[in-house]
């Protein structure tokens, strides 16, 4: 079966080489577009624009710490995404959440352990955070609201190489996009 | 406006080839790497005389290179020049090989470096059978002066043909993920190098995540996974205008790129809906082909040499493990039937095996089988070795290592390193900081 998606070749501008003594750097200033002020500032940095910046950038800080106060993760076994039963109990509570917080949307971050190879686990961390996702959408959670990410082994919680370091990595967290 | 990568990278050549062979027998010193652990084979190699200015000293460092370059293989023995007899002689002038022998050296390397202009030399070479007195091979070169180290790589790649009968593998060079910070906030920046360390770069600056680069056959670009803004997506950079391109536009995540043998696909997994199947995309038509239709996790994928065939690896049947397919995605077959789990296949240049990531007992292993499956041999292990990548003459293997790391949230070690297909001499290469992920080019196109 074939199917043609067009490709949306975005070729991202070249930044011009720094040239250092002796190593150089080429590119990646493209994907500088930090965080900070993404909101435009288109010149007139009209106050009350800043104020409401400023007022959802505070709700929006208190909702993430009443999410982790909830519950933003699940954990999972060994070389699996199936949700168990406590997993399940944390996300009832964690739709109710969102059910309330209705003006937000989020974003499912799946995360692995260490001990499986780099591109198997870009895998089973997407199978993590789709299970989280879909079990919120039987919830009543708007699908459009929610978007996946798959960290594979890239970004543990916790650094080590033990049970209980490598049972909190095996999870999908829940965070206010 | 700085130069673009390509013109500090291939800008170096303007190579005029005058390659002379001579066609004696040379079966007498040549090394038969088949035969398992050999006894290297004793060299010397002379400085390569200059004729003023600096070509003394590029030519005592093109030796020094070559010498590095042969030494490294396992399969020659550099007699040191402090013991040499005699200076070292102009590649055209006939060595007195009794100068040579009695030290046990079979084979003599003789060349030199005239400066041309300022910005050009001339280098030449030979080498010389020293038991049997004759002349093997030569070869003659003009390139811009800052190509020297090149030079010196495609004159060992010339003496390692001649005397193991094997193609070289020196004229090449590494990408790889270029790794620094704590663990949990590793930054990871696309790097290149040649294949001894030299001539370093770094091609992305770190505000991204980017992981596993893959050199196409030309050499010239690399595809790999960015999450550039925050969506992780397969990419293509262009080593000569310095473009990343973002390969088509896909629903999910996609990654584990490779390019097709000739270049005009880049095979690849798609996630999406918690389902990771293969994908091909063709690079000239944008035309996508979907490979694996499955409810599990297919990754991983590579071609054979003659793009006939693909392995990968699935949970299809339960756990991780290699299969092989059609490439067309018929015909899926697993061919890995040890203990643990299977990863990472990738086939051999010339296609007589495949090289895998298996793990067993919580320890990892660097392995190599027959495409069927037979003939399993583990060549290196530790708590976490991954990801091997070809030499382009198949008989080199690299990978990357982690020691357990210490449980302090700071010190793990990740490091590339080089093994031989026989399981002797791994080598770690050293890099500016801790390395992953890397990629052997093909000879590079001269």
């Amino acid at each position: 079966m074939i199917k043609k998606i067009f490709a949306m070749i975005g070729a991202i501008a070249l930044l011009s080489a720094c040239e250092t003594a002796s190593q150089k750097v080429v590119s990646g200033t493209a994907a500088t577009s930090s965080s900070s002020g993404s909101g435009s500032t288109s010149g007139s940095s009209s106050s009350s624009v800043d104020k409401k910046q400023s007022l959802f950038a505070e709700s929006k800080q208190s909702a993430a710490e009443k999410l982790i106060a909830v519950g933003d993760r699940v954990l999972f076994d060994y070389d699996s995404a199936a949700l168990d039963s406590s997993a399940k109990i944390l996300l009832d509570a964690q739709s109710r959440f969102l059910r309330v917080n209705s003006d937000l949307n989020f974003i499912i971050e799946g995360h692995c352990d260490e001990r499986g190879t780099r591109e198997y686990n870009l895998a089973l961390g997407e199978q993590r955070a789709t299970a989280v996702r879909d079990y919120l959408v039987i919830q009543g959670i708007d699908p459009d609201r929610i978007k996946v990410i798959s960290y594979g082994k890239e970004r543990p919680a916790v650094v080590g190489s033990n049970n209980m370091a490598w049972s909190k990595n095996r999870r999908a967290v829940t965070v206010i996009e | 406006m700085t130069k673009t990568l390509n013109q500090i990278l291939f800008n170096i050549l303007a190579l005029t080839f005058c390659l002379y062979i001579n066609d004696v027998n040379a079966d007498d010193i040549r090394i038969k790497i088949n035969s398992g652990q050999v006894e290297p084979l004793p060299v010397a190699i002379a400085d390569f005389t200059g004729n003023e200015g600096n070509s003394n000293q590029i030519g005592r460092q093109i030796s020094e290179v070559i010498s590095n370059n042969l030494v490294g293989s396992g399969q020659f023995k550099a007699v040191e020049s402090a013991a040499f007899i005699a200076p070292p002689t102009s590649p055209s002038v006939r060595p007195n090989f009794t100068d040579w022998s009695p030290l046990g050296i079979k084979a003599l390397v003789t060349g030199s470096v005239k400066n041309i202009n300022n910005e050009e030399i001339e280098v030449e070479f030979r080498l010389w059978d020293v038991i049997a007195e004759t002349d093997l091979i030569g070869l003659r070169l003009t390139v811009a002066s800052k190509a020297w180290r090149r030079v010196a790589h495609i004159i060992s790649d010339e003496i390692f043909e001649r005397l193991s009968g094997d193609s070289g593998y020196f004229d090449t060079r590494i990408v790889y993920v270029s790794e620094s910070g704590p663990q949990n906030k590793r930054v990871k920046r696309l790097a290149i190098m040649d294949q001894d360390g030299e001539n370093h770069q770094y091609l992305t600056d770190g505000s991204f995540l980017v992981l596993t680069p893959r050199f196409s056959p030309t050499s010239q670009e690399i595809t790999y996974l960015a999450y550039f803004k925050n969506e992780p997506r397969v990419y293509i950079f262009n080593l000569e205008t310095g473009q990343q391109e973002l390969l088509g536009s896909f629903p999910g995540m996609t990654f584990a790129p490779r390019f097709s043998p000739s270049g005009d696909k880049i095979i690849m997994s798609l996630a999406e809906k918690g389902i990771t199947d293969i994908y091909t995309m063709n690079l000239n038509n944008q035309e996508v082909e979907r490979l694996t239709n499955s409810n599990s996790i297919d990754t991983s994928p590579s071609y054979s040499p003659d793009a006939s065939k693909i392995i990968f690896n699935s949970d299809r049947g339960g756990s991780q493990q290699i299969y092989i397919m059609d490439a067309n995605g018929k015909n899926i077959k697993r061919i890995s039937f040890g203990e643990g789990r299977y990863a990472t296949p990738v086939w051999a240049p010339k296609g007589e095996l495949i090289a895998f990531t298996k793990m067993h007992k919580n320890k990892f292993y660097i392995g190599v089988m027959a495409p069927d499956g037979s003939g399993e041999r583990l060549l290196a292990e530790g708590y976490l070795v991954e990801g091997p990548t070809w030499a382009p003459n198949g008989r080199v293997l690299m990978y990357f290592k982690q020691d357990r790391p210490v449980d302090d949230g700071k010190s793990t070690n990740v490091n590339l390193y080089k093994i031989d297909i026989t399981g002797f001499r791994e080598t770690r290469i050293i890099t500016p900081s801790d390395g992953s992920d890397p990629a052997w080019s093909p000879m590079l196109p001269n």
